[in-house]
């Protein structure tokens, strides 16, 4: 139960719908951006928020794309988790997306709900830092193409009106070799204690976090101190977590301490099983 | 032969419930019902100095806004310690502050969320070790003038304690000087949540008569009636409750809570009816948790691992209010030392008020708690001795002859058959002896072991009752006070009455809802008690129409009562079963062939009381709380990860003494989910609060329970030692398997990683952390 | 563009029926499938999408009636527990075993079931537990649940 009253707005196309926006933020209804839903349904219902208009982008079909086109995967916003990693066409995002929530809600949430959301995982995040993905983004100045990792820096920075409608990502990432470990306080479906999301671009190991710290991140540094191949993969190890250690954040789930030791264990593995 | 017991009959009310069909509280309609919401409590301790209601009130569709203020009555089933709605002073962060009632929910909350409250807030304690020391703030200075409404509770005024009890048996100094080995440690165990999986509801209605119509989903329709009848004067014939199907109750909906303020709320608004609906947040942080515990347990025992010596502390953690927590205190008191023969004990139980949620009843009331506390010190003797933990649980189980703590004699009925059941764990669960054997780079399994056993803490006069109608088919209705929390009880009790009567399960319907003003008062669907007591009254009820259908067969046959047999539905003279009279054609009394009628119409009616039990003495314990014993043992086995301190839980063995098995399906499935729910509890359920006293998880997300995927092979075996003068034997079972199961999965953990463990949750942080301190 | 300002009729297909409710745009499909149709074996267990209880089928995929809009299932076809066809398969199998107790979050794990089966009528264990790990239970160990389904694989 919602409380509050909102109106509910499904345009058609991307004109419709920032125009939308625009005149609910004329008439100061603080209007959201609505996909899967379930974040705004469950921040309203505890009065964490209260918009009074939601425009839900599930109808413009731009934003419902799934497909190769060219040298580019593209998925809409609104594509769900669960026919993300059904379509097995970016094993590494298909994979963090079958670790979101659970399954049911993985056939609701959307990519742009999960990138855009206030929670602090947006897992889905991870794969697009390491794979030079970009986004279409709609918005009172209609479209633009932004390279992923300036619009997403530890959330997603859009300007008021805009919206998520497409992620491209270069074909030539997609079957990178890659590395998704998920650590979560006790069983696997739950948020993550530390998530580690790694692409192996040649001999380069590109790697990013959530869960770890208060945001997810990609960090060059740790990345280079990573790749430093002079060095033993201890000392690229304890380099690493030099840089990292700083970030650790603790809340309900656990406490900084120890997702420094749950971190360590899972870079670890991975340059053993990238050695 | 056995007609009905002994059958693995599915539940009586299934195919209601895998239709969706089956109605709990809040599914009845709502037609011309208000709405009522809670605003509570962002403060552990705090003074209220101002609330303004105003921006409530001046909403359209609200009816009513109700504060402490106007609600000057306590609430308690031992302690009248609770208001239902805060009055001045804030306790927990949950606590009710306001209610607002209006005409539809929506209406209701934005009402609550525009009331606006001052507050100044207080020193508070989170734990009871904290709550006892020297200077803490007292939850309730005013503790001494609260209205005691049991003899058995004894506050202490100018302190935080709510009650205290005492065991003393043998003499403890002497016996440990002779001791080649003592233990001793200290516990600490947080709440926890009962999370059934229906919200707590109640509506409450007042008719133009006077009479006050409660629906609640509570385990405790007549204690709701009695409570409101003690406080609010209203004569219990005045009062009638009504408890659908209920989602799960797991001893979280034996208090009364809801009912109280739902009552308020009607009446406010001059008898019309209201629904108050809490969220699932609230359920977890307002209305009551399970209990925390700290303990302190000295054990002492041979070289041989005889045990001869106990001293306990138990610091029951009750949170702000006692509700029943005092009793709990008292009942692990009463079991202190687990079922070992122990003979020189000394306990001391305290019930201690803390600034958090209160805590209420919870699955195998406290003894989860205190068995892990126990379980864990034994298998530390255990290692001390060099003996295998099985081995030496064997040696001390208490038998026949032995004297319990509070110094009842034990005989086969009275306790049972521990060692059997430890001698059949052994094989369910291939016990390995306890050592941690390697299965891989840093993989090792282990097994851990427990015992259990629990007797019952219920008022010394409880009672139960049970009618019996006939349908025109033959068939009959069972009607009961018990009401169905899925523990299917109402299921066994149809066998129990099918097989006194030498009748198919299929030919007894049961009545699913409880209404008090048409089912005989049963005490609380609590304590797994149903089998034993309702069971007791529905054996009586069979008997009471085996009476009337003999002396109706005895008009019919012209003979007398005692040569009438009663079987498989006919009713026929012995020695001439091929002329018989189904029971269609006699329980309506008998109509000859010549038209005359002959006999009565048959009305099966049981009443029962308990019988024999004390209270216990104040300075020693010494006393009988409950009929008898139920025990049983447990076996965990894990595998762990020694580098990344996981774990996998791989199969879970339970073998309980349960007198007699009625339905074994049922009974193997009520076990295993008891077990189940201990696993989701030890290993990762946990109320923790944070540096303002509030809760850390107020949550599913939050608070973690065991999902699919996680289960072990669980395992349920019986042993069947009849319990005298209950129905077949039978024992209560039915919140028993969760008992040694925090305990068992701990010492296997305890096994594996070398460390002992004293606390829970049993999460990789919780070990991880074990070793880092260990290192230091 | 469709638009939705205050009390508004829609229709719904539900159970292959077409039902006119009344609703608010921030009406919650769980609230108005009970309250409004009367169909209560969707329950709300958490409201937040957590438990699974008040899981029903939108097209053909298991979803959290509590996290979706009313008016956002206009135009889809909603399968409730009321509507599973009478005494089907997996209804059968849990009552065979014990896949439930106190039965509050029996019509979700239902709904998740028959979804699933509906989509791998031979689903593999891993897959099983992916779907259901959506629901809690309380009562039973899961095991029970697991068997029925199991068991409906093997038939």
């Amino acid at each position: 139960m919602i409380p509050a009253n909102f109106i509910y707005i499904r345009p058609d196309c991307l004109s419709q719908a920032a125009i939308a926006f625009a005149q609910m933020q004329k008439e100061g209804r603080a209007p959201l951006y609505y996909g899967g839903g379930s974040e705004i349904i469950t921040m309203a219902r505890a009065g964490s928020i209260s918009p009074g208009a939601v425009i839900d982008i599930k109808s413009i079909p731009e934003c419902n794309v799934l497909g190769l086109s060219g040298d580019k995967l593209i998925i809409g916003a609104a594509v769900t988790l669960s026919t993300i990693k059904e379509s097995r066409l970016f094993p590494l995002l298909g994979t963090a997306c079958g670790r979101i929530s659970d399954h049911t809600n993985q056939c609701r949430i959307t990519l742009g709900g999960n990138l855009c959301g206030t929670i602090i995982y947006r897992e889905a995040s991870l794969p697009l830092m390491l794979s030079d993905a970009e986004l279409l983004l709609y918005g009172p100045e209609g479209a633009k193409i932004c390279a992923f990792n300036t619009i997403f820096n530890r959330r997603m920075q859009l300007k008021p009106g805009e919206f998520v409608v497409q992620v491209h990502i270069p074909a030539t990432a997609i079957n990178l070799p890659y590395i998704h470990v998920k650590k979560a306080a006790q069983e696997k479906m739950d948020y993550p204690l530390v998530n580690v999301t790694a692409l192996r671009v040649g001999e380069e190991i590109r790697v990013a976090f959530s869960g770890f710290g208060s945001y997810p991140f990609r960090d060059f540094e740790v990345e280079r101190a990573l790749n430093d191949r002079g060095n033993s993969p201890k000392s690229r190890l304890d380099a690493a977590m030099a840089i990292l250690s700083q970030q650790a954040h603790t809340d309900s789930e656990g406490s900084g301490a120890y997702r420094v030791f749950v971190l360590r264990n899972i870079l670890e593995g991975m340059l053993e099983e990238w050695r | 032969m056995r007609y009905a017991v002994g059958h693995s009959i599915p539940r009586k009310e299934s195919w209601a419930k895998v239709s969706g069909r089956a109605k709990y509280t809040g599914d009845l309609p709502a037609h011309g019902t208000f709405f009522a919401r809670l605003l509570t409590s962002p403060y552990a301790h705090a003074r209220i100095l101002r609330i303004d209601t105003s921006g409530a009130e001046s909403l359209e569709g609200v009816k009513a806004v109700i504060t402490g203020s106007d609600c000057p009555w306590l609430f308690g089933i031992m302690i009248r310690d609770r208001p239902a709605i805060a009055l001045n002073e804030v306790r927990y962060a949950g606590e009710p502050v306001a209610m607002v009632v209006a005409v539809d929910e929506a209406t209701a909350e934005l009402g609550v969320r525009a009331i606006l409250v001052e507050y100044e807030p207080l020193p508070f304690v989170i734990k009871p070790s904290e709550a006892l020391a020297e200077g803490a703030v007292l939850l309730h200075p005013q503790l001494a003038a609260y209205r005691k409404v049991v003899d058995e509770v004894y506050p202490e005024a100018g302190t935080n304690i709510a009650s205290r009890y005492r065991i003393r048996k043998g003499d403890i100094k002497s016996a440990f000087s002779n001791c080649d080995v003592v233990v001793s440690a200290r516990f600490f165990l947080p709440p926890s949540d009962h999370f059934a999986m229906e919200v707590r509801c109640a509506e409450a209605a007042i008719t133009a008569d006077g009479t006050v119509l409660v629906t609640t989903s509570s385990q405790s329709p007549y204690s709701v009636r009695q409570q409101l009848s003690d406080v609010f004067n209203i004569p219990a014939g005045k009062i009638r409750v009504n408890v659908p199907f209920v989602g799960g109750g797991f001893g979280g909906k034996s208090s009364v809570v809801l009912e109280i303020l739902a009552y308020i709320a009607s009446k406010k608004l001059g008898g019309k009816p209201v629904r108050l609906i809490i969220s699932r947040e609230q359920d977890m942080e307002t209305a009551p948790c399970r209990i925390g515990l700290e303990a302190d347990i000295k054990l002492g025992a041979l070289r041989d691992g005889t045990l001869l010596a106990a001293e306990i502390t138990y610091l029951v953690d009750c949170g702000a209010y006692s509700d029943i927590a005092p009793n709990m205190a008292k009942a692990i008191a009463v079991d202190c030392t687990g079922p070992y023969n122990i003979p020189n004990v000394s306990c001391d139980s305290l019930c201690v008020y803390t600034n958090h949620t209160f805590a209420t009843a919870y699955r195998s009331f406290a003894h989860e708690s205190q068995a892990f506390c126990i379980e864990r010190a034994v298998d530390m003797v255990a290692r001390k001795c060099g003996m295998c933990p099985l081995e030496l649980r064997l040696k001390n189980a208490i038998r026949s002859g032995d004297y319990t703590p509070t110094q009842v004699l034990c005989t086969p009925s009275i306790i049972g058959d521990l060692p059997q059941c430890i001698e059949k764990v052994k094989l369910l669960s291939n016990w390995n002896g306890g050592k941690p054997m390697a299965v891989g780079p840093n993989k090792v399994r282990a097994m851990g072991i427990s015992c259990l056993w629990k007797t019952e803490n219920p008022p010394t006069d409880a009672i139960s009752g049970a009618l019996v109608t006939f349908n025109s088919d033959g068939s009959l209705y069972l009607n009961t006070g018990v009401a169905e929390i899925g523990s299917g009880g109402k299921t066994h009790l149809a066998q129990i009455l099918a097989e006194t009567l030498k009748i198919d399960a299929g030919q007894v319907h049961v009545i699913s809802q409880v209404d008090t003003a048409l089912s005989p008062e049963h005490w609380k669907t609590v304590a797994s008690f149903t089998e034993y007591m309702a069971g007791n009254a529905v054996y009586r009820a069979a008997q009471d129409i085996l009476n009337q259908l003999r002396a109706n067969g005895a008009e019919a046959f012209k003979c007398s009562a005692d040569e009438i047999e009663v079987e498989n539905g006919r009713v026929y003279r012995r020695g001439n079963p091929s002329s018989y009279i189904e029971f269609k054609d006699i329980v309506g009394g008998y109509k000859a062939q010549d038209g005359s009628s002959l006999g009565e119409p048959v009305l099966g009616r049981g009443g029962f009381m308990l019988k024999g039990l004390t209270a216990l003495d104040k300075n020693t314990g010494r006393g009988r709380t409950g009929p008898a014993w139920t025990v049983g043992a447990q076996v965990v086995e894990i595998e762990a990860d020694l580098k990344d301190f996981s774990y996998r839980i791989l199969s879970a063995s339970s073998v309980i003494d349960v007198g007699a098995v009625i339905n074994p399906e049922l009974m193997r499935s009520v076990v295993a989910g008891g077990m189940a729910m201990g696993m989701s509890m030890a290993s990762r359920e946990a109320f923790f609060y944070d540096e303002k006293g509030l809760l850390k998880t107020p949550n599913l997300r939050t608070y973690k329970l065991m999902h699919i995927g996680q289960e072990p092979d669980y395992r349920v075996g019986f042993v069947e030692t009849p319990e005298d003068g209950s129905p077949y034997g039978v024992r209560p079972y039915s919140e028993h398997g969760i008992i040694g199961i925090p305990a068992a999965l701990a010492n296997a953990l305890s096994a594996a990683f070398g460390k002992e463990i004293t606390s829970l949750p049993l999460t990789p942080e919780m070990l991880w952390r074990l070793w880092v301190e260990g290192m230091r | 563009m469709l638009r939705y300002e205050g009390k508004t009729v829609i229709e719904l297909d539900v159970n292959g029926e077409k039902r006119t409710v009344t609703v608010r745009p921030s009406d919650i499909l769980l609230d108005v499938l009970r309250d409004q149709l009367g169909l209560t074996g969707a329950k709300p267990g958490c409201r937040n999408g957590d438990c699974g209880a008040c899981t029903v089928i939108m097209d053909g995929l298991p979803a959290k009636s509590c996290l979706v809009l009313a008016v956002e299932a206009v135009g889809r076809s909603i399968l409730t527990v009321e509507g599973l066809d009478a005494g089907s398969p997996i209804q059968g199998a849990f009552v065979a075993k014990s896949a439930f107790q106190c039965g509050y979050c029996t019509s979700g794990f239902l709904m998740v079931c028959h979804a699933m089966l509906s989509k791998y009528p031979k689903p593999e264990e891993h897959v099983l537990e992916e779907w259901l790990q959506s629901n809690i239970c309380r009562c039973t160990s899961y095991q029970e649940i697991r068997d029925a389904v199991k068991s409906i694989i093997q038939q």
